[in-house]
């Protein structure tokens, strides 16, 4: 099995870290591997134990066994202020009673550098985030992208080994957290330090990361690229909590060289490809991404079609999404989810109602063969 | 005249009819009693304790080389009382706070209990606890000793001198550690409730940029409860100026404050306007520092 967890030249290391509350074990047995410059970020969803393992790293929380590294040392019961590691925290927590520019400076000050050195560093960054026009203003006076913008100022002015973002656009609307999105990435690409990022959202983990570690109840689902976390699941939860999918489960029938034939209960036989080389009469978990599904009138044609899955379906239910329509289709008591981009220069631009009886059909390779 | 031009007319009414009993609360027992007591001052006293003719004699006769050194004390003592008591309150509060919700309604309601004893009650209480015969006084003498003996050696100065008549009791020792303890409640309840609305991922994000816990304690938790602890020196500082009981029972002749003194003059030399006059003296010397302390933070604060 793919496991992602290498000792050598790692810059961070979670090794079998377990956190129980009384008897809820928030972080289960983990152990990953960060390298330096990564954006990386614990994906998962409310209450799976990523802030907890995210306070740990912090200083904030002790593991109850396991350790951490962090360039070789074990940073395990080192107090917060003991480590180069500074958090952006969800409600930004602003001092309010400084002016931004003194909630810049704080960890500069505490290091005691030169009050010249202080002041170059901190309107270097506040011009980075372009916030230089309200260095004097308190953070009570700041739209909340504005504290967002400080908060991060804050915790990279004396360049941490590690910079935590803890949902850090939780907070922001729509329209300023896809901002604040390119905004990160921006400053990522610039400072060069290695970022921790906890989301929920699947899109911004998506966008923004070199991996990402997706977390269950206090485990690590899948850690990969997030090209490898979409198209390849290794779980069930994986494959439903990154974006919509259509799970088949059912019995290997036969076997045709890489690829076999699944009979899932209420569904024609599906053929897929063998990525777990299951033998017949293995029960097989197959997910099927709605945007690799075609819905057509007509069936495709006989060449096009030789070796696909190819199904009749009903159209239950049509909406409309702007980027793509998606359409539910019923086979007896199944549930099939599809989507169709718009484009004039895609062929199949029959006009599909309600009740209309179409086909779907997608390439064996679909069939992503989930292991558990 | 239209409808629109009797509504303020209408609410500003309504206003005052609702603060109305406050007013004339104050009107009453507060701005009418000041203005006699400031009245008094003006006036001869009579030999049977009656406010005599309009005349400045009253405040003629408080030039007593007395009154500066009591006016002076009674500020210090205050003073030392207020400082202790938000010294301890702070830790107090802070660790209030930081209990978990229901045992802090339980601590805070606890630090409350004293008062269900009457006042004088507990200052007697504490006059048998400083008993020179007391364990109290076992302690403090055994401290006393061992300071003397340790400034002698580091001074290096030969005999010690005698200590062995020095009581708690009769002392402003004495006076301000019974203050401490009757007015610590009225520095921990303030100072609480701004600590209870204190947001405590602050510290963590201090701690977290890489201040000690001490640190964060003074540059962020102590700003951040910047209210309760001003109305804590207040709410300790005011009655402490004012205090008779405790200085009486427990000061003796050593510590006599401007209460006392007012006291003397009122009842026992029955000079109703001599002690109307010291009364205004202290209030002028308390007002007039807060005043300046108020001007200097409303100046700072436009800066
Ligand atoms: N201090 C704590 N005491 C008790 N339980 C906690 C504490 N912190 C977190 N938990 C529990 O641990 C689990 C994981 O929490 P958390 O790490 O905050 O999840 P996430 O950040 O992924 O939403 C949750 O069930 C939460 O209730
Ligand atoms: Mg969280």
């Amino acid at each position: 099995m793919y496991y992602p967890y290498l000792m050598n030249n790692d810059f961070l290391v979670f090794d079998h870290v377990t956190k129980k509350f009384g008897a809820l074990t928030a972080v289960n047995d983990v152990s990953f591997s960060v390298t330096k410059g990564e954006f990386f970020s614990l994906l998962g969803p409310s209450g799976c134990g990523k802030t907890t393992l995210l306070r740990m790293l912090g200083g904030f929380e002790r593991p109850d066994s396991g350790r951490i590294y962090l360039e070789g040392k074990d940073i395990t019961d080192l107090p917060p202020n003991q480590r180069r590691i500074h958090t952006v925290f969800q409600n930004y927590a602003l001092f309010p009673t400084m002016t931004i520019w003194d909630n810049i400076a704080f960890s500069l000050r505490l290091k005691k550098k030169p009050k010249a050195e202080i002041e170059e560093e901190v309107d270097k960054i506040l011009e980075m985030i372009q916030m230089s026009d309200h260095a004097w203003k308190y953070p009570s006076q700041l739209s909340g992208g504005q504290k967002q913008r400080v908060a991060i100022a804050r915790a990279l002015v004396d360049r941490p080994q590690v910079l935590l973002l803890d949902e850090p656009l939780a907070a922001l609307d729509l329209k300023l957290r896809q901002h604040m999105l390119l905004e990160l990435d921006t400053i990522h690409d610039q400072v060069g330090i290695t970022f921790m990022y906890v989301t929920h959202d699947q899109g911004e983990a998506m966008s923004l990361s070199d991996r990402i570690a997706v977390i269950n109840r206090g485990k690590i689902e899948q850690l990969d690229v997030p090209a490898r976390i979409y198209e390849a699941p290794q779980s069930r939860f994986v494959a439903s909590f990154i974006g919509d999918t259509n799970f088949f489960e059912g019995e290997v029938v036969s076997i045709d060289g890489n690829y076999c034939t699944i009979q899932p209960e209420n569904f024609p036989p599906i053929s897929a490809y063998n990525d777990q080389n299951l033998k017949v009469g293995d029960l097989a978990q197959l997910s099927v991404r709605p945007e690799k599904i075609r819905v057509t009138i007509n069936p495709p044609t006989p060449e096009k079609g030789a070796g696909i899955n190819v199904f009749p379906t009903k159209v239950k239910d049509i909406v409309y999404q702007g980027v793509y329509t998606k359409y539910w289709l019923t086979s007896g008591s199944t549930q099939v989810a599809a989507l169709k981009p718009h484009s004039r220069f895609l062929l199949d631009q029959e006009k599909i109602t309600w009740n209309d009886d179409v086909f779907v059909w997608w390439h064996p390779d679909d069939s992503y063969m989930v292991a558990k | 005249m239209s409808d629109t031009a009797l509504k303020p007319f209408r609410s500003k009414w309504h206003e005052r009819f609702v603060t109305a009993p406050s007013f004339l609360w104050l009107l009453l027992f507060f701005a009418i009693p000041a203005v006699i007591v400031l009245s008094f001052t003006f006036h001869g006293h009579t030999a049977n304790g009656g406010v005599g003719e309009w005349s400045l004699s009253t405040w003629r006769e408080l030039v007593d080389p007395d009154y500066p050194v009591i006016v002076w004390r009674t500020i210090r003592v205050s003073l030392e009382v207020t400082f202790w008591s938000i010294l301890l309150a702070l830790p107090s509060a802070y660790a209030i706070a930081k209990l978990p919700k229901k045992w802090r309604a339980i601590v805070a309601g606890s630090i409350m209990l004293p008062f269900w004893t009457s006042f004088v009650v507990r200052v007697f209480a504490w006059k048998q606890m400083l008993h020179p015969n007391g364990w109290l006084q076992s302690c403090y003498m055994g401290f006393l000793y061992a300071k003397t003996w340790l400034v002698c050696w580091f001074t290096g100065s030969p005999g010690m001198p005698d200590i062995s008549t020095v009581t708690i009791l009769d002392s402003e020792l004495a006076v301000v550690l019974v203050s401490v303890y009757s007015f610590l409640p009225f520095a921990i309840m303030p100072i609480y409730t701004a600590a209870e609305k204190f947001d405590f991922s602050l510290i963590e994000a201090a701690r977290d940029l890489g201040a000690s816990s001490f640190y964060a304690f003074r540059k962020i938790f102590i700003p951040g409860i910047k209210t309760g602890i001003s109305s804590a020196i207040l709410m300790v500082f005011i009655p402490a100026i004012g205090s008779y009981v405790i200085p009486q029972m427990l000061g003796g002749t050593n510590c006599v404050l401007i209460g006392n003194k007012i006291f003397m003059r009122a009842i026992q030399n029955r000079n109703i306007p001599h002690a109307a006059a010291l009364a205004t003296l202290m209030a002028i010397s308390v007002l007039v520092p807060m005043l300046i302390a108020w001007w200097a933070q409303k100046k700072g604060k436009k800066q």
